[in-house]
């Protein structure tokens, strides 16, 4: 069997699987198209996260451990993108707080100015203390009265400086380049010559970025959360009242309830398959191009490629800004799925770690091993929760139904999620380290 | 990237989260030791004989080489930039896929023996870089040296206190904050510490400056008076061969020449090619 | 009096605090210096180490508790500490045995041993979830305070008072136990000095015939020890939640390298600076300056530099800043 036929057959499986969840209610799967489709999107959008953290892990060997965080960055730009603005909000202390961000910015400027242009030693110390600490007031004096002015307004309904109430697909690409913006910064900062500190950098900035969110309601509510963002395509409730749909709908011989939904859900599924596609053909041409063997060269040969005069560390820089914008498309995917933006549901097990998981289950190194991964993990990810109940209620068979035992393990199966994870990613690492489909 | 899927790190080097330094680099030829055979008849005390072989899988380096040293000798290795010195040396010390030949210790075979086995038998080794433990002071670098002992080893330490004195004054400081020359001392002593019945040297003068080499070899010649065979590798064979029992000119993994160090020193043909006329 | 005032407010709200947490971080940090410098990895597992030594003590304080067993004014968790120190003991031993020996025998390169340690992070957060649940939990039992802010008003007359929980003295006393006893046993004893010297030459350690495993092992067993205090300690003083145990991994891992990874030292200096920035940083100043402004100078709002929920952000910064101008942390690590 040639190895694209066997790739292929492994991605007709997890076809399988979706369409075993959509048609039958056999053991742990649902039955239901609803379930179906929804792990179908969400794996659809772990399949492009994934592909992002392969681009730099699989080909720099970059430990990128703040998926997270872009993720997060790219939901942020479907609120700032495609919410409706707030009345006021820019009267009532927008300008201010932007005001306050520029100062801050060139406060930092300013440091690094100084930090370059002046010679070591105590003037230099005193200097930058003095800057740093009057910046900090100043931005502070600008800044707080404009976000309370902010923030007072409705806070039940807005509080914040909403939106530009614009289409919400022009959301992801905005959220790519958030998330680009981010990883430059950081990138700067962390990717060293001679070795660099990436991983603790990312896993830092990460929190960081969700502190923020969660925190300075002015830019999207905070822990508020913001609900009911714009959809790509007309809602249920909409469609439920169009008379075409529902003559439509009947010739299906469907609910209309259902029929909406799934219309809905199959639009999402047809989307982010399109961007998913996209990004893998890139992802496959620009690896194929020059540059992609010159990235793979400075992988496998650092010194060398550094000896024929390549800049490692811009590289470096190119390709973790690419794979982090990637991680930002798809989180602003993400959050316009779930049609509102929940800073405290980030999670990094759920959406940093879980993505490594992907990548290696799927093959480090090889695109089409990410997406593979991406859904596959996915799936596993939902099911794992029933195939635990069915495996405790096999175990404890001989137990009473209201036994203390059995009912702790019942109840304690959401975590057997995690433990499957990692033994996953512990049995692929040792037995299959190149993942389900390698690289070539 | 074909090759060990486990020591694929794809080119990373994230110093926050991984650690290259004092990683092992050593490729033993063989991991788990077999067993050892006693030597019928004569043979010198240690000997690698008509050793071939290479690193790992590799093509072989070494081709039907003979080393070997008595008791209170000095044999030294030498000739042009990869002859194969050093790995004739590693060779005998089990660093190297040995493929035929064998490597006899007082009386016993242990061409089937790992390194650290070897060790134990009684070879004391000192490696040409990595040497001493730059992060312990110079007497935790002589204690770790004696860790397969039992016995008390305060003797051993004053004996090597009273060979190298500049050791004793410095006994409390890091060693990788003392010189060179006072570095090798440290790194002879450690592997002295063992009370080895055979001592390997590889380049121990490389890197150091003339007045200390000659310090060194002093040094060098003292333990060898006190009766342990000492092997060794070195670039400097004009001096080397000064001070040497026995020598062994390789030249591509082949004994070229052998003979007394004087002998060498004397034979025209070795002078005009290896020792600039 | 004013003076005095702001000292005591700022010992009470700061000074004591800080002290404490820095002591739990410098612990953490230091099982994960330990692993770094001797396995030559970031052990991602360990704040859920922390998480498992943390429960099977917990677990052991209720039997005990359920049995009438107490210290009197101590926590019933010290008597039980030594058994969670031995189930993490145990714990660790099994991973090493089944997961990590594996990739020490392939020589796999450090950031493949990340990757695992990944998985059994993943694993272990499961099952420490699986056991106990994902809730809060709180064992401290006995005394509250060592001296309360009730009776050192009394005692002294001032306007501020002066809490000093049991918790924080225990965590202080024992912190300052477990770091003598870990530096006698790393510089004194033939097997601590066998642990330096691996961590310093992997191939000279072997020539010198000593036994990487042996190492490895002694090391995974302080690594328990001082994951299960730093646990017990954070627990006893706050409580015990598995995903905050998990997330004390950015603290954790930011000390020790601000420190310098792989050192000892760096890790404890690490830790406090890392704590007295974090509590120092979000806390509201406003209490003390009042005492120590004149009147008509008086700070209108909290002084609070960040709010509390930034003190992640703080530990990342701090971090940043030493890496900045100090890469190899305040005390030289090993590579960083």
């Amino acid at each position: 069997m040639s190895e694209t036929v066997k790739h292929s057959l492994m991605f007709a499986f997890v076809g399988v699987l979706i369409i075993l969840d959509g048609t039958t209610s056999f053991g742990i799967f649902a039955g239901s198209w609803n379930s179906a489709l929804g792990i179908l999107n969400m794996g659809l959008v772990s399949a492009i996260m994934a592909l992002g953290v392969n681009l730099q892990w699989g080909f720099a060997g970059l430990f990128n451990v703040g998926i997270m965080g872009f993720t997060a960055l790219g939901g942020l730009a479907v609120v700032l993108v495609s919410s409706s603005p707030t009345p006021g909000a820019w009267s009532q202390g927008g300008i201010g707080i932007i005001m306050a961000l520029i100062l801050g910015a060139l406060t930092v400027v300013a440091a690094v100015f100084i930090t370059k242009n002046m010679t070591k030693g105590k003037p230099r110390v005193l200097a930058l203390t003095a800057l740093l600490i009057a910046g900090f007031f100043a931005y502070r004096a600008v800044f707080d009265p404009a976000v309370s002015g902010v923030e007072a307004i409705n806070p039940a309904l807005y509080g914040s400086l909403g939106g530009l109430g614009l289409p919400v697909l022009l959301a992801w690409p905005a959220g790519g380049l958030l998330a680009a913006g981010a990883a430059w910064l950081i990138g700067k900062t962390a990717l060293g010559l001679r070795s660099d500190y990436l991983a603790i950098a990312t896993l830092g900035i990460a929190e960081i970025i969700i502190a923020i969110m969660k925190n300075e309601d002015w830019l999207s509510r905070g822990v508020k959360n913001v609900v009911g963002l714009p959809r790509p395509m007309r809602k249920e409730i909409v469609l439920q009242e169009d008379p075409g749909f529902l003559d439509t709908a009947a010739s299906l011989g469907l609910d209309p309830v259902v029929a909406s939904t799934l219309y809905v859900k199959i639009t999402y599924s047809l989307l982010f398959t399109v961007v998913l596609l996209a990004l893998l053909w890139m992802a496959q041409m620009g690896l194929k191009s020059p540059w992609g063997r010159m990235m793979r060269a400075i992988r496998d040969n650092e010194v060398a490629a550094e000896a024929m005069g390549k800049n490692v560390t811009r590289r470096h820089l190119q390709i973790f800004v690419l794979g982090s914008a990637i991680c930002g498309v798809a989180g602003a995917m993400m959050t316009t799925l779930d049609g509102q933006l929940t800073p405290g549901t980030y999670n990094p097990l759920r959406f940093t770690f879980l993505i490594w998981v992907m990548v290696v289950v799927g093959g480090s190194g090889n695109n089409f091993g990410a997406v593979l991964g991406g859904i596959f993990i996915w799936f596993f990810w939902i099911k794992v929760e029933p195939m635990g109940a069915g495996l405790i209620n096999f175990v404890t068979y001989g137990l009473a139904d209201d036994s203390a035992l059995k009912l702790h393990l019942l109840d304690s199966t959401a975590h057997m999620r995690l433990f499957t994870m990692g033994l996953i990613l512990l049995l692929v690492l040792r037995f299959s380290p190149r993942g389900l489909i390698p690289e070539k | 990237m074909s090759g060990n899927p486990y020591q694929n790190d794809r080119g990373n080097k994230d110093a926050s989260i991984t650690s290259t330094s004092g990683r092992s680099t050593m490729e033993p030829g063989l991991k788990h030791s077999g067993e050892v055979k006693p030597v019928i008849g004569d043979s010198p005390f240690l000997v690698g004989d008509t050793m071939t072989g290479g690193y790992g899988k590799g093509p072989d380096i070494l081709h039907e080489c003979t080393i070997a040293v008595n008791p209170g000798e000095i044999a030294v290795i030498v000739g042009p930039n990869g002859a194969g010195k050093s790995t004739a040396m590693k060779a005998v010390f089990g660093m190297l896929n040995v493929r035929s030949g064998k490597v006899l210790l007082d009386g016993e075979d242990i061409t089937n023996l790992s390194p650290q086995d070897r060790v134990v038998k009684g070879m004391g080794f000192v490696p040409q870089t990595s040497n001493i433990f730059t992060s312990l002071t110079v007497e935790e670098n002589l204690e770790m040296g004696a860790f397969i002992r039992t016995d008390d080893i305060s003797n051993t330490m004053e004996q090597i206190y009273h060979l190298f004195p500049i050791l004793k004054d410095k006994r409390n400081q890091a060693a990788g904050e003392l010189s060179g020359g006072q570095r090798q001392q440290v790194a002879v002593g450690r592997a002295l510490m063992t009370q080895p019945k055979v001592l390997m040297l590889d380049e121990p003068t490389a890197g150091v400056s003339p007045i200390v080499m000659d310090e060194l070899f002093d040094r060098i010649i003292e333990v060898a008076r006190t009766g342990i065979p000492i092997l060794m590798v070195e670039q400097n064979a004009r001096q080397a061969l000064e001070i040497a029992d026995k020598g062994y000119v390789l030249v591509q993994g082949r004994n070229a020449y052998t003979g007394t160090g004087k002998e060498l020193l004397a034979d025209p043909e070795v002078r005009k090619s290896f020792l600039g006329g | 009096m004013d003076l005095l005032n702001a000292l005591v407010a700022l010992t009470n709200y700061v000074m004591i605090p800080a002290v404490a947490y820095g002591s739990q971080l410098a612990l953490g940090a230091l099982g994960v210096t330990m692993i770094y410098a001797v396995l030559r990895f970031s052990n991602f597992a360990h704040g859920d180490t922390m998480a498992f030594g943390t429960m099977v003590t917990i677990l052991i304080t209720w039997w005990l508790q359920s049995m009438g067993i107490n210290l009197g004014p101590l926590p019933t968790a010290l008597l039980a500490l030594p058994f969670g120190i031995l189930g993490c003991m145990a714990l660790m031993l099994f991973t090493d045995r089944v997961v990590y020996r594996f990739y020490r025998e392939q020589k796999a390169k450090p950031v493949i041993f990340v990757m695992v340690s990944l998985g059994v992070m993943f694993m272990m957060n499961g099952l420490v979830r699986f056991i106990i649940g994902p809730g809060d939990q709180r064992f401290s039992d006995g005394e509250r305070f060592i001296v309360s802010a009730r009776d050192f008003k009394a005692m002294t007359g001032l306007r501020e008072g002066l809490a000093f929980k049991t918790s924080q003295g225990i965590t202080i006393i024992t912190a300052v136990v477990v770091v003598a006893a870990l530096f006698w046993f790393l510089n004194r004893t033939r097997t601590g000095k066998s642990m330096r010297a691996y961590s310093d030459n992997e191939d000279l350690a072997l020539l010198s015939g000593i036994n990487p495993e042996r190492v490895v092992m002694y090391t995974w067993m302080i690594v328990a020890g001082l994951a299960t205090i730093a646990g017990v300690l954070y627990g006893l003083d706050k409580s015990f939640k598995p995903f905050t145990y998990f997330q004390l991994l950015l603290p954790i891992f930011a000390a020790a390298i601000v420190g310098g990874l792989g050192n000892p030292i760096g890790a404890i200096a690490g830790g406090f600076v890392i704590a007295f920035s974090e509590v120092s940083i979000t806390y509201a100043w406003k209490k003390i300056l009042r005492y120590l402004m004149p009147e008509n100078l008086e700070p209108d709002g909290l002084v609070q530099l960040l709010s509390t929920d930034y003190k992640f952000a703080v530990s990342f910064v701090i971090l940043l800043i030493v890496l900045l101008f100090k890469p190899t942390g305040l005390f030289k690590g090993k590579s960083v």
